[in-house]
């Protein structure tokens, strides 16, 4: 079987406006969406208390709302987690109140609920090792960019390496949109699939690029553009066949896996589309707009261009 | 033909075999288990397990398998029924003897233990447990440190004769001693600066009075914090052994933090009431001078004497000065004399020695066991003792007896209940902390969750391989078939690197490897792509296939590299669930590239490589 039973001739470059044109209100859309409502950040990163409770039988959520809040736990997000049996419990840390004794209240609270109520998992994580764990991923996301900036310069062109960087900070700002968008919870491993994205994206990029300037190299016809969408075209059955292998893969995890990675495989399905779509339409069109030409991608030895100048 | 070193060949061969044996252990799972470990701290013998296995026969108790392991004694069940009814004998006969803690073992056959063959180990959120971070006050160790230099100042100055009116530290470097009189402030300043040459000790003299202060250089406040965190490191650890957990994990993060992992422990605030409690006992001379129920009424203690309720409740008048505090004591015990339970004491040397005179001097006089328990409790519980914060310290004497002969480092003390003898050994043994902590994080996961976290992680595996089979057997037809192996072999050398490595398996641990299985399948597909273009630029197969190789290659190793920086970052940074996802995401990685560079092609050439007739390719 193949994607494309003919040579694909597809004019990618051509019609890159419209391109830069979407992506780019994606981004801005996206960064709108995170500076007016801003990611929902799970308790890793800003503390608090998060109970998984199992019930015998489905949960009245309003019901262990109310017993929640004769405690005086009425800011607290009751939401069903799963199944309807299971009953997830998040409360953000309070000034001055230890978070163990919160802790202990609200289990006191769901087991006058249902004296049944099966423990499942607790989570109490204090304000300030939150504040901590967005520090540092925050300079992970940071350091990583910039050793695969570094690594990019070294093997790449910097015209390519301009191309693929925009490319990988394209697909985090979309995936972030969505997360502001849908307000689902963003927690510590969907920030780790957000950083696998950005490698993820980066892989595809860069397998395009090593076809483009192999073509360069070989092809001494047509223009940039026309280099440009050949390379794009011999690679795109690849480019599909492994977004869908990986897609394959993180669905089997986003549907079967359970809740407690939802935000983690939410991330790497959207980061793998935004990602196929970013290395085809995006990390080129740039390198072709920054005027790439094939002497900035012959080989440093100079042997080759002696023998390529002489007449 | 097509040609390939048989090194080549060889090392794929010897690599996939290891990597199956290294694997292997993994399909056995794991059962629940016994650890026995002795109250003596001696090991545990060959004998006793015999002994103890039959005591467990006779009782009507099967044990499937049982070894000893380091010091410790592992008896393995076929279910948890059996092992809860092992663990309720063993308490019951053997009590005094063995301290049970209830775990999990892996299954894996006799032979391969021997090899030292062990299956990967299964992170918290897969088996259940509890996980503390704790923060240590290290300004509280100096606190500590400066009060103990306030203790010792007194002492000296009094055992010197010289008189003094105050001595205060500020808690944070400083230590002030105010002298009556001030010609003796030289004297001091130089006694103190004969013991400790680090710190600035500066002396002002006006008028009537002098002082004295003492500062603690920076160095020495720093040296004094990180001890602090060590000494707290090895304290937790040796609560953790009392718990009896099977694989604990007691390890100092960044720099002010303790990680406590406690897999298999369901109940957190148990092992938080045992973490957190220090207690220690001061033995001090019963003072008979005065009426002690006069001082309790009026709530006021003779000069001299401190007020203190026995577990009765009378109160009762001791010395001010102890006679040993517990930082003296080296060891303890529990065990039964003349058929009451009783806790075995060894002091350290100075300890002894001022032990030995005490009791020479007071041979039939009373001297009291003073039992100090620190705790921290949670706002509106009660405290019957006296609260700073949410720290509850409760004081009470459990035994007073009278001196009936000289004795120095080794005693025994009574008046207390059997259990409490055995927890009271197990607090004295497990030392006291040398600076307070707070816990920042704590994290549970109930056993049922951990299950079934395994059962959906090991699902969504197993259903994206075998998608991901079907269809790359669709798309390359045999080529397809070969990826498949290759992703198999890929997955068998990433579970016999996380075993070999002991690497902990977590949820986001097994994503990662769905994941990179996912991403492995690129590499195939980059190599089979060229194989095909080749061929459709009217190349041979034979050569398709090695130009398929080459030409791949470069592609393969960038964009691998490329993903490996993001997971060693993730590693570096990522603290918990992101560096179990960041640690299968590298390996994974690097096994995909031997698979799909070296194994991929030792299975083409094996298949179609060695043919000398080959007209076209199913791919």
């Amino acid at each position: 079987m193949e994607f494309f039973k003919k040579k694909t001739s597809i004019r990618f470059m051509a019609h890159r406006k419209w391109w830069y044109a979407i992506s780019g209100a994606m981004v801005l859309v996206s960064l709108l969406l995170l500076l007016t409502r801003g990611l929902n950040f799970g308790i890793d990163f800003t503390g608090g208390v998060v109970f998984e409770v199992a019930f015998p039988q489905a949960a009245d959520l309003d019901k262990v709302r109310g017993a929640l809040a004769e405690k005086g736990y009425d800011e607290a997000v009751v939401q069903s987690f799963g199944t309807p049996r299971d009953v997830l419990v998040r409360l953000l840390p309070e000034e001055g109140k230890d978070v163990n004794v919160v802790g202990r209240e609200v289990l006191a609270a769901l087991q006058g609920y249902d004296a049944n109520a099966e423990l499942r998992r607790t989570e109490v994580v204090g304000a300030q090792v939150g504040e901590e764990l967005a520090g540092q991923g925050a300079l992970a996301a940071l350091f990583a960019f910039l050793m695969i900036l570094i690594y990019i310069g070294f093997r790449f062109q910097w015209k390519l390496g301009v191309g693929s960087i925009v490319a990988a900070l394209h697909d985090p700002f979309i995936i972030l949109g969505v997360f502001a968008a849908t307000q689902w919870t963003f927690d510590l491993p969907t920030l780790a699939s957000v950083l696998a994205v950005v490698g993820y994206s980066l892989n595809d990029t860069i397998v395009v690029f090593d076809r483009i300037r192999e073509r360069f190299i070989l092809t001494r016809k047509g223009t940039p553009d026309e280099i440009v969408d050949l390379a794009i075209n011999e690679t795109l059955s690849r480019t599909l066949m492994t977004s869908v292998t990986t897609l394959i893969a993180v669905l089997s995890l986003l549907f079967i896996a359970g809740d407690v990675l939802k935000g983690f495989s939410v991330a790497l399905a959207i980061g793998v589309l935004v990602g196929t779509y970013s290395s085809i339409y995006i990390a080129s069109s740039i390198a072709v707009d920054l005027k790439l030409t094939a002497r900035d991608l012959l080989p440093v030895q100079r042997e080759k261009d002696a023998v390529d100048d002489m007449p | 033909m097509h040609t390939l070193a048989p090194w080549r060949l060889w090392l794929v061969f010897v690599t996939v075999v290891a990597g199956l044996l290294l694997a292997l252990p993994n399909i056995y799972g794991d059962a629940p288990a016994l650890q026995l470990s002795r109250n003596d701290r001696t090991p545990a013998t060959e004998a006793g397990r015999e002994q103890v296995v039959s005591l467990l026969q006779s009782k009507g108790v099967t044990v499937d398998s049982s070894y000893l392991e380091g010091d410790r004694m592992v008896l393995r069940f076929a279910g948890v029924d059996a092992q809860l009814n092992a663990r309720d004998v063993v308490q019951e006969t053997s009590g005094n003897e063995y301290l049970a803690a209830l775990s999990h073992v892996p299954r894996t056959p006799r032979w391969m233990h021997a090899l030292g063959l062990k299956p990967m180990s299964l992170g918290l959120d897969l088996r259940g447990g509890v996980y503390f971070l704790y923060e240590v006050d290290v300004k509280g160790a100096v606190t500590q440190l400066l009060s103990g230099m306030e203790r010792d100042y007194r002492q000296q100055l009094r055992n010197q004769r010289i008189p003094f009116t105050a001595i205060s530290s500020d808690n944070v470097d400083t230590v002030r001693i105010a002298l009556r009189n001030g010609d003796d402030a030289g004297r001091v300043a130089a006694l103190l600066r004969k013991q400790d040459v680090n710190s600035q000790i500066s002396t002002n003299s006006l008028g009537e009075g002098g002082t004295v202060t003492v500062k603690l250089a920076p160095a020495q406040v720093s040296q004094r914090q990180d001890f602090a965190i060590q000494q707290n490191i090895t304290t937790l650890r040796n609560r953790v052994d009392e718990l009896g957990v099977s694989e604990p994990i007691v390890a100092r993060q960044g720099k002010d933090r303790i990680v406590v992992q406690l897999p298999g422990v369901q109940d957190p605030n148990e092992a938080l009431r045992v973490l957190g409690a220090t207690a220690t006992l001061e033995f001090r001379l019963v003072d008979d001078q005065h009426d002690a129920f006069e001082a309790a009424r009026t709530q006021r203690a003779p000069l001299g004497t401190r007020l203190y309720k026995t577990r009765q409740g009378q109160p009762t008048l001791l010395k001010r000065e102890m006679i040993v505090s517990g930082e003296q004591l080296t060891d303890a015990s529990s065990s039964f004399t003349q058929g009451e339970p009783s806790v075995n004491v060894s002091l350290d040397s100075r300890g002894a020695a001022q032990m030995l005179d005490t009791t020479r001097e007071n041979l039939g006089k009373p001297m009291a066991v003073v039992f100090i328990e620190k705790k921290r409790v949670a706002e509106g519980q009660p405290c019957n003792g006296t609260r700073v914060g949410t720290e509850c310290t409760t004081e009470e004497v459990i035994s007073i007896a009278t001196i009936r002969g000289v004795f120095s480092s080794n005693f025994q003390i009574t008046g207390v209940m059997a259990n409490e003898a055995r927890e009271l050994a197990l607090l004295l043994r497990a030392g006291s902390l040398a600076a307070p902590l707070y816990i920042v994080e704590q994290r549970t996961i109930g056993p049922s969750l951990g299950q079934d976290n395994v059962t959906r992680g090991f699902q969504a595996l197993v259903v994206g391989l075998i998608g991901m089979f079907i269809f790359l057997a669709i798309y390359y037809r045999a080529f397809g078939l070969v990826a498949n192996v290759v992703l198999l072999s890929n997955m068998v050398l990433l579970v016999a690197l996380m075993s070999l490595l002991q690497a902990s398996l977590s949820l986001p641990g097994i994503a990662g490897i769905v994941l990179t299985i996912g991403m492995a399948a690129d590499a195939n597909v980059l190599i089979y792509e060229r194989i095909r273009e080749e061929l459709r630029n009217g190349n041979s197969p034979h050569s398709a296939i090695n130009a398929g190789f080459d030409k791949a290659f470069s592609a393969i190793a960038d964009s691998n590299i490329t993903t490996l920086i993001a997971g060693v970052v993730l590693f570096a940074f990522g603290t918990g669930p992101v560096r179990g996802f960041a640690v299968t995401l590298c390996l994974g990685i690097l096994t995909s590239l031997f698979s799909a560079i070296l194994c991929s092609r030792a299975y083409i050439h094996l298949i179609w490589g060695r043919r000398r007739k080959l007209a076209s390719l199913p791919i």
